[in-house]
């Protein structure tokens, strides 16, 4: 399925995206990599690149390797090797990052995902391990900038695509579905204001059957919203561009979300010379086949695995599934709810409606979510045992949010809200108002049904809303057909 | 005490005179620092500090008094400006590091401590360790206000030796009884030889570098030199050691005691003689000191057999890209952003790094910094750097084919003795060339010795170097010691000192 | 392999050296000595050979030692910072950074 062409064009985009590592110290010094710490408070001797300094190998960033790669199908090479890329920049201390040049510890592997119906792949061309850069501040100093080496070591693995994206809609739903792939196994903590998931988005067009365009690189994408629109920029622009007669130059640009537009950088003469060299204060990393076995072991279920799970074994929809996997915490959160009360389907409901929403509102994540599993779970049970209503499911829902009870019972029992099941009192019900509106009766027998909604709305109303409406239906249809 | 004068006895000597209390670590370190500075004009010491050495000496006095010395206290040392240290400055020999200070201690200098080693001071070099005859230090050594000569005491017009040049001085002329060096092409040996001293490059991997100022980080290893064998071994048992925590090219070997083969028989040795390092260059008063200590070796009972290391020539070519490859990105810390010098009028930041730089480096660390930007640069990887690792894993293994009919290589250190000041001029082709012998070794990262085997042109010494296969350290110095015990070549002073 | 004067330019700005007319041509002429030199090292069939990193793997494999994952380094800013040429409220300060 092709994407849509725009203005005749196809788009072709590829990412590059670096993950920070959640581990506690930094890839090769044991300073810490905790966020937010005063100014060079958590940059030590090697990071800062003082004259006698070594790198010493963090076990935890190469295990995340190991992960990411069992995660995404990869091969996870046994031998790999760490590389010098030399450049001079103030937050690069050493004047060289320490990167993976010709042989990464992760080689191809996938990301599957949908956009909207259709199901979509984008192949990975390698991950591989390096360290993060220090970060440069421009306020304050006048005609300065002030250099802050915290950030600098930390562990990162970047994430590379081959270009097989078609949109910019594509490109962010897979760079949403790597989000949710590196925080469910762990391996990032996933706050992107923070820093901790950054995409560079390499972008061309062409029309139709052409060679690949000149891409421009948009650098440090760190919010899907500005993705979107970056990359709708740039395909504009490149457009323009091509359309008034001039060709695309290769070039870096950054994204400035305060005028929505994409901007090339200062052009780094000989910046692509970064004369790699195996680092040879590095020698080889190995993992072995036991070490593999070992995390693949001890790796929870994927998302993508789950749901396929939770369609088969729950009947639920694929978009529901998909849904509920979005977060370890809340697919968790579902099962234990739905195995609780045997109601997937009305589980999954309630979650992706009433618990998502007041999520979204409150702006937390469902591990704070005032109401558990146990308590959505017995008020479904309530609602399926016909004890109450869809409506007065919600005022229990209501005050178990609020923490005005913790007892579905009880906020029932207090507030009323049990359903007339009593088939006797109900009938009577019925028959009084089948007496008192002949007019909707006759109307309802001559073919309207709307007149039978109108019955029913008298009913529940009779019955101060506690009739179930099932029964309501039955009896009614009943009464009228006899 | 002894009658013999504290700077006449060895390590091992002085570290009993010590412990047994005939002689404090205090008056041990004065005796030692006023020699350094009676003979300022050598150029040996680039930093000393009286407080610091004599607090380190009188706690080293409190522990042999309380019974908790280590087997070196109140030893005095001094160490190449190559390893950082707290309290004394570390340069490296460069501009770009003038004034320094460390906030930590190299390994080498820890375990030395913790040994009971007292810092006398700081030791002059070839700038970054860069070069063979310690002309390119760019750092005043005491008592001077700019960079001097480095003196040989056998000659004080001759140079001697680099890049641990101060450190060779320092030993020849009794201004310390052991030194620490560093060794990257030859850069221990190649001094040792030209000063009379003796000195050992462990294998690749046995001390650790955390600390040692980077030069080339495949190459690079540290080691003692003094004035004897047994001496080198006292300090090589201290300095190795695995440093995983700090160091990931440092091997899982476990400490040796060094010393406790010295005085194994030599009969049957087998000395695998070179012929590649007995060539045309090699000058004849060099052959005749080599050739005598040889047959020192055969009255020994050790078995001399011709062996053959192929490519001894390329050793020059293969290192000088290697080397400058591995500098240029080491070097590039040096940008005048998180410490050391910085250019005090530029434009912007490329003008500040570039001004930086150029003030910063001497013109043999900027001819080395081209080379190896350009052996790296695109383009250019595969036919020089990538080739020459190849070659370089050729020559370990002409080694192991050599290592299969004897046990130990000699031959010389150097083609000739010391040369004069300045004599080598500007021109740096002729320094690389003559580091022909101890190139491969180094190449190879296999243990290497030089030892005092005599005498030649102008009274000038001449060294024997050893070379041994991985790990055969105790080996190699059981030798030397054996040809000590035969010989007085290392017992020799030079006149006035 | 002869060099030329750009590319001594263009090797001196990867360097971020600079280097005075008399140094560039000095420089040039005392590499292309060097790469004679250099020449017959071209010229050595090592097809087949892997190169040598750490000089150990000549007899036995090095591998990547790999450290526990702790944060054990105290915050020593003071004394990381003792030799910096320009320091503000704990950053390091550089002319200004564009972008």
């Amino acid at each position: 399925m092709t994407a849509k062409l725009i203005h005749g064009y196809e788009v072709v985009i590829g990412f590059e995206t670096h993950t920070q590592l959640a581990t506690q110290s930094k890839i090769f010094s044991r300073a810490p990599t905790a966020f937010g710490a005063e100014p060079n408070t958590q940059a030590c001797a090697v990071d800062l690149a003082l004259p006698g300094t070594l790198p010493v190998m963090n076990r935890e960033a190469v295990a995340c390797a190991i992960k990411l790669g069992l995660a995404l199908g990869s091969h996870i090479a046994p031998v790999s090797i760490f590389a010098r890329k030399n450049y001079f920049y103030p937050d690069l201390p050493k004047g060289y990052q320490i990167s993976q040049f010709e042989i990464p510890v992760v080689q191809g592997g996938e990301v599957e995902f949908f956009l909207g119906d259709e199901k979509k792949t984008v192949r990975l061309v390698r991950a591989h391990l390096e360290e993060d850069a220090g970060k440069s501040l421009h306020e304050d100093f006048i005609g300065q900038s002030g250099i802050d080496l915290n950030r600098a070591g930390t562990p990162l693995l970047e994430i590379v695509t081959e270009p097989d994206m078609r949109s910019s809609e594509e490109a962010v739903a897979y760079a949403k579905e790597l989000h949710k792939i590196v925080t469910w196994i762990g391996i990032c903590d996933g706050n992107m204001q923070e820093g901790s998931f950054r995409c560079d988005a390499n972008v061309s067009v062409r029309k139709p059957g052409q060679p690949l365009g000149t891409r421009r690189e948009i650098k440090n994408l760190n919010s899907f919203k500005f993705m979107q629109q970056a990359i709708d920029y740039e395909i504009r622009w490149q457009i323009e561009q091509i359309e008034d007669g001039h060709a695309i130059q290769q070039a870096t640009v950054l994204f400035d979300p305060d005028t929505g537009e994409t901007r090339a950088m200062r052009t780094k003469e000989d910046a692509a010379d970064y004369r790699y060299f195996p680092d040879p204060d590095l020698p080889p990393l190995h993992i072995s086949e036991q070490w593999v076995q070992d995390e693949r072991a001890q790796m929870a279920e994927l998302p993508r695995t789950m749901a396929a799970r939770f369609v088969a074994d729950y009947g639920l929809p694929e978009y529901d599934a998909t849904t509920l996997t979005q977060s370890k915490a809340m697919a968790a959160y579902f099962e234990a709810a739905a195995k609780a009360c045997s109601q997937p389907k009305l589980a999954s409901n309630w979650i992706m409606g009433e618990v998502s929403r007041r999520l979204n509102m409150a702006e937390t994540g469902i591990e704070q979510a005032p109401v558990t599993a146990a308590q959505l779970a017995a008020l479904i049970g309530r609602i399926a045992d016909g004890t109450i209503s869809n409506n007065a499911a919600k005022q229990v829902f209501d005050a178990l949010w609020t923490g005005e009870s913790t007892e579905v019972d009880a906020v029932i029992e207090s507030k009323g809200l049990k359903q007339m099941n009593d088939s006797g009192a109900l009938e009577k019900i019925i028959d009084e108002v089948i007496a008192a509106n002949p007019d909707n009766v006759a109307q309802f027998r001559a073919g309207k049904d709307k007149a039978f909604n109108a019955l029913v709305g008298q009913i529940m109303k009779a019955s101060k809303g506690k009739a179930n409406p099932t029964q309501v239906n039955e009896l009614l249809r009943a009464k009228l057909a006899g | 005490m002894t009658s013999t004068a504290l700077h006449d006895l060895g390590v091992a000597q002085l570290a009993t005179e010590l412990r047994e209390r005939r002689v404090s670590a205090v008056e041990a370190a004065q005796h030692f620092l006023a020699r350094a500075q009676a003979h300022q004009n050598l150029g040996a010491y680039v930093a000393v500090n009286p407080d610091i050495t004599l607090a380190q000496a009188r706690a080293q006095d409190a522990a042999i008094a309380a019974g908790t010395a280590g087997p070196l206290a109140g030893v005095p040392i001094a160490h190449k400006d190559i390893f950082v240290t707290k309290g004394f400055p570390s340069t490296a020999g460069s501009k770009m590091l003038a004034g320094y200070q460390s906030p930590f201690d190299a390994t080498v200098v820890t375990k030395l401590a913790d040994a009971g080693a007292v810092t006398l001071g700081k030791l002059n070099c070839d700038e970054f360790a860069m070069g063979s005859a310690n002309e390119n230090s760019a750092v005043a050594p005491v008592g001077f206000d700019a960079p001097a000569p480095v003196r040989n005491p056998w000659a004080a017009d001759r140079i001697p030796g680099g890049s641990s040049g101060g450190s060779a001085v320092a030993v020849a002329a009794r201004l310390a009884p052991a030194v620490t060096g560093t060794d990257t092409g030859g850069s221990i040996r190649q001094p040792a030889s030209f000063c009379g001293i003796t000195g050992i490059k462990p294998t690749y991997g046995r001390a650790s570098r955390y600390g040692m100022i980077a030069f080339a980080s495949s190459l690079d290893q540290a080691g003692p030199m003094a004035r004897s064998a047994e001496d080198c071994a006292l300090l090589l048992s201290a300095m190795c050691g695995p440093d995983p925590d700090r160091d990931s090219t440092s091997l899982d070997v476990p400490a040796e005691n060094f010393s406790a083969k010295l005085n194994d028989s030599i009969d049957g040795l087998r000395i695998g003689i070179p012929a590649e390092f007995f060539g045309e260059g090699l000058a004849p008063d060099v052959r005749a000191a080599v050739d005598g200590a040889l047959k020192e070796y055969e009255k020994l009972g050790a078995k001399l057999v011709p062996i053959s290391l192929p490519r001894t020539q390329l050793s020059i070519p293969v290192y000088y890209i290697i080397a400058p490859a591995e500098a240029s990105s080491n070097l590039s810390r040096f940008d005048g952003v998180k410490f050391g010098h910085r250019a005090k009028d530029y434009t912007d930041l490329v003008d500040m790094y570039k001004k930086t730089r150029a003030e910063g480096f001497g013109d043999e660390v900027k001819r080395r910094i081209m080379i190896g930007a350009y052996v790296l640069s695109h383009g250019y990887y595969d036919a020089y750097y990538l080739q020459a690792q190849k070659i370089r894993r050729m020559i370990a293994d002409d080694f192991q084919n050599a290592f299969k009919s004897c046990d130990l290589i000699a031959g010389p250190v150097a083609p000739t003795v010391a040369w004069k000041l300045g004599e080598h001029g500007a021109a740096p082709l002729a320094d690389y060339l003559a580091d022909i012998f101890t190139l491969p070794g180094s190449l190879a990262g296999l243990p290497g010795m030089s030892v005092p085997a005599g005498f030649g042109e102008g009274g000038m010494p001449v060294g024997l170097q050893l070379l041994g296969n991985y790990f055969q350290e105790a080996r190699l110095l059981n030798a030397a010691h054996r040809l000590q015990q035969a010989t007085d070549f290392h017992l020799r002073r030079p006149e006035g000192f | 392999m002869a060099l030329t004067p750009q590319d001594i330019g263009r090797i001196a700005n990867l360097a971020r050296l600079e280097l005075t007319p008399s140094e560039s041509e000095r420089m040039l002429t005392q590499l292309n000595d060097f790469f004679d030199i250099v020449e017959q090292m071209r010229a050595v069939d090592t097809s087949g050979v892997t190169p040598l990193a750490h000089p150990v793997a000549a007899i036995q494999d090095v591998a990547l030692r790999l450290r526990e994952d702790v944060a054990s380094e105290p915050n020593q800013r003071e004394a990381n910072q003792q030799s910096a040429p320009a320091v503000e409220r704990g950053l390091f300060l550089v002319p200004k950074v564009i972008e």
